[in-house]
């Protein structure tokens, strides 16, 4: 019998998954659980998610045939250009999906956690639009790395405070959050910012992506007169992109699916942020998931270059992909990473941030055929990263 | 009986008192014990520190990161706790998170608690049906007993399940709060307060978090069969170290 690779009645990708909560948190995953499909398969919903899809994001994104990568690796390379969408990332897909659930829930007051800040940018962007109060969690390491989209939150009037415990990065912030959470449980939503945490938030906001793969079979229809690709490939960190991409393909076997992690200085360094490889099945964040931890489970501090893919955990559907072995998991070096974002940028005049470059320099590690057809998710765009191109590159 | 419910239905004004193992400094767990033992409280919880204790607040995640500094972890703290029922005959629940547990292997976790005679344990992130589908049996094996936590949020008709599956107390979170953050109750909790026990429960409820002094102590057991204190103890120690544990008890108690 053919095994689905979504999420089951209860919350789980294969072994992987469920809500590991405090019951401090039961009343709120549970009020979203009952209610998130119901709402968002609304008419209402529905209408104004697409509306503001369209006229505020901009989409849908372009997909982009490669001519100059194409002919470089013989093969038919497509970028879905989420590095165009409002805010320079996909990441807004799913706080548009998730501010619209938490008017209709009633909530009143939004907060997020961020890494690099762009899911941070990104949900201050849509409490702006909505007039809703936002405080957004950074780690104190995080603020100082991240000054232009700390400015960027304040900007757009959120409040930025720092989680200060722990090693003061992502997996803090997300603590931070929750306690937040725990502490108001009545006037405020949760927007988780990738396909993380508890259920139903994995496959909520894998829902709120999908667009990004839905989008790609009608474009590839269109292009290509069929609406599968032979491969799908996107950079991981918590995973949303990813799953974004991956989503109407999961079931379709004929779609392979390559998730590119970070490996950081490399995977045997110790400074690397490649869990599929380094970690180990445990329960992180509300999710039962691989994760970096130590051998007594406590959990480790991830690296890479890239703020974006530096969570110690994956997503439970990526921990799935990869136990299930329905996705190869290729991980890429912080230095293969840098080399690949100047490439992008001479090659196709796009400069990618670091995360989506991980992605692109699959290209010199697996072999393609020329029939192939490959789509990466073109993740967001390098603003962000100047400051580390210019410090690496010496610009 | 497990101690745990001896003590329950022996006692009505229970103090239990909440530390993180392996803090301030990593051999001062079972000295922390034997000075409980003498300042007379009625059980104690032994937190097993994590790297990211999500329903904690700022005091005991900084005890937890100072300990797991010290090289705290699972299998030292059994290794402490190895002749503990020589020194102590109060009852001892563990509470920790599940990761760490579930890298010990649950199994192995419960057998050990076991051997060195713990009663109960206190696992906030292992959700009631995870527990009723694949660990109730393994804890019943070794004579654990399992509490549960109940908020304001919980509904009556979810209180009435954890009820059900409770064999030790229910812990009654004393607000929307993680620990530490609160130091006397208002009306909304008292209302909170007599809606639970409105309930008439066939479990012994304790109320924990927020319980700082005298005062808050008093008003728990008007509500309830006890008191925790966590947050507040370990200030206490931070501050004045752990030789003068007694007075902390005494005031509590005054």
């Amino acid at each position: 019998m053919h095994k689905s690779y979504n999420v089951d009645s209860d919350g789980y990708y294969g072994d992987f998954g469920g809500a590991y909560i405090p019951e401090m948190m039961y009343s709120n995953i549970n009020e979203l659980k009952s209610k998130y499909l119901e709402i968002s398969s609304q008419a209402d919903f529905i209408k104004e998610f697409d509306e503001l899809l369209k006229q505020y994001v901009g989409r849908p994104t372009p997909l982009y045939f490669s001519k100059r990568l194409s002919r470089e690796y013989n093969s038919k390379i497509y970028l879905k250009r989420e590095d165009l969408c409002h805010t320079g990332a996909h990441k807004i897909n799913n706080t548009i999906g998730q501010i619209l659930l938490a008017q209709r829930l009633g909530k009143t007051r939004i907060i997020a956690e961020t890494g690099a800040g762009q899911h941070g940018v990104a949900t201050a962007t849509v409490c702006a639009l909505m007039g809703i109060k936002c405080i957004v969690y950074m780690g104190e390491v995080d603020i100082k790395r991240q000054a232009p989209n700390v400015a960027r939150m304040k900007m757009l009037g959120a409040e930025v405070k720092p989680a200060c415990s722990g090693s003061k990065t992502l997996k803090d912030a997300t603590n931070e959050a929750i306690r937040d959470w725990i502490n108001n449980p009545i006037d405020t939503h949760y927007i988780i910012g990738s396909v993380v945490g508890p259920h139903p938030y994995p496959d909520m906001v894998a829902r709120f992506q999908s667009v990004i793969g839905l989008e790609v079979k009608e474009q590839l229809l269109e292009a290509e007169g069929k609406e599968n690709p032979d491969y799908v490939v996107a950079c991981v960190g918590g995973g949303s992109n990813a799953a974004g991409l991956f989503y109407p393909y999961l079931d379709d076997l004929k779609v392979n699916i390559i998730c590119v992690e970070a490996a950081g200085m490399g995977i045997k360094t110790g400074k690397s942020a490649a869990t599929s490889i380094l970690g180990k099945e445990g329960v992180i964040h509300g999710s039962k998931t691989l994760l970096m931890q130590s051998k007594d489970g406590q959990i480790t501090e991830p690296y890479s270059i890239s703020a974006g893919l530096d969570y110690p955990g994956i997503g439970p559907m990526h921990a799935n992909l990869f136990r299930s072995k329905r996705a190869d998991f290729i991980s890429i070096t912080d230095k293969k990473a840098m080399e690949w974002g100047l490439k992008l940028s001479r090659m196709e005049g796009i400069i990618p941030a670091i995360e989506t470059s991980h992605a692109f320099a699959v290209l010199d590690k697996k072999k393609f055929m020329k029939k192939d057809i490959i789509v990466f998710n073109c993740s967001g765009r390098g603003d962000k990263d100047l400051d580390t191109y210019i410090n690496y590159f010496k610009l | 009986m497990n101690r745990i419910n001896k003590v329950l239905k022996e006692k009505k004004d229970i103090l239990s008192i909440y530390f993180t193992a392996g803090y301030p400094n990593i051999d001062d767990t079972v000295e922390i014990i034997k000075q409980l033992d003498r300042s007379k409280i009625d059980m104690i919880e032994i937190g097993l520190p994590f790297s990211d204790p999500l329903a904690d607040g700022p005091t005991i995640q900084e005890s937890s990161t100072k300990a797991l500094k010290n090289g705290m972890n699972t299998f030292k703290l059994f290794e402490q706790l190895k002749n503990i029922r020589n020194i102590t005959g109060i009852p001892i629940i563990i509470m920790g998170y599940f990761n760490p547990i579930l890298q010990y292997g649950v199994e192995n976790f419960c057998k050990d608690c076991k051997e060195v005679g713990i009663d109960g344990l206190i696992i906030p992130d292992l959700p009631a049906d995870v527990y009723i589908k694949k660990y109730e049996k393994v804890f019943k094996k070794h004579n654990l007993l399992n509490m549960f936590l109940i908020t304001p949020q919980t509904s009556n008709k979810r209180i009435r399940l954890i009820d059900e599956i409770s064999n030790g107390f229910i812990y009654m979170v004393s607000s929307f709060s993680v620990t530490g953050t609160i130091n006397s109750f208002g009306k909304e909790q008292r209302k909170y307060f007599k809606r639970i026990n409105d309930l008439k429960l066939k479990s012994s409820l304790l109320i924990g978090f927020g319980i700082s002094n005298n005062n808050t102590f008093k008003d728990a057991i008007n509500y309830s069969q006890g008191a925790i204190i966590g947050s507040a103890f370990i200030k206490f120690i931070k501050q004045y170290g752990i030789n003068k544990i007694s007075d902390f008890i005494k005031k509590i108690r005054s």
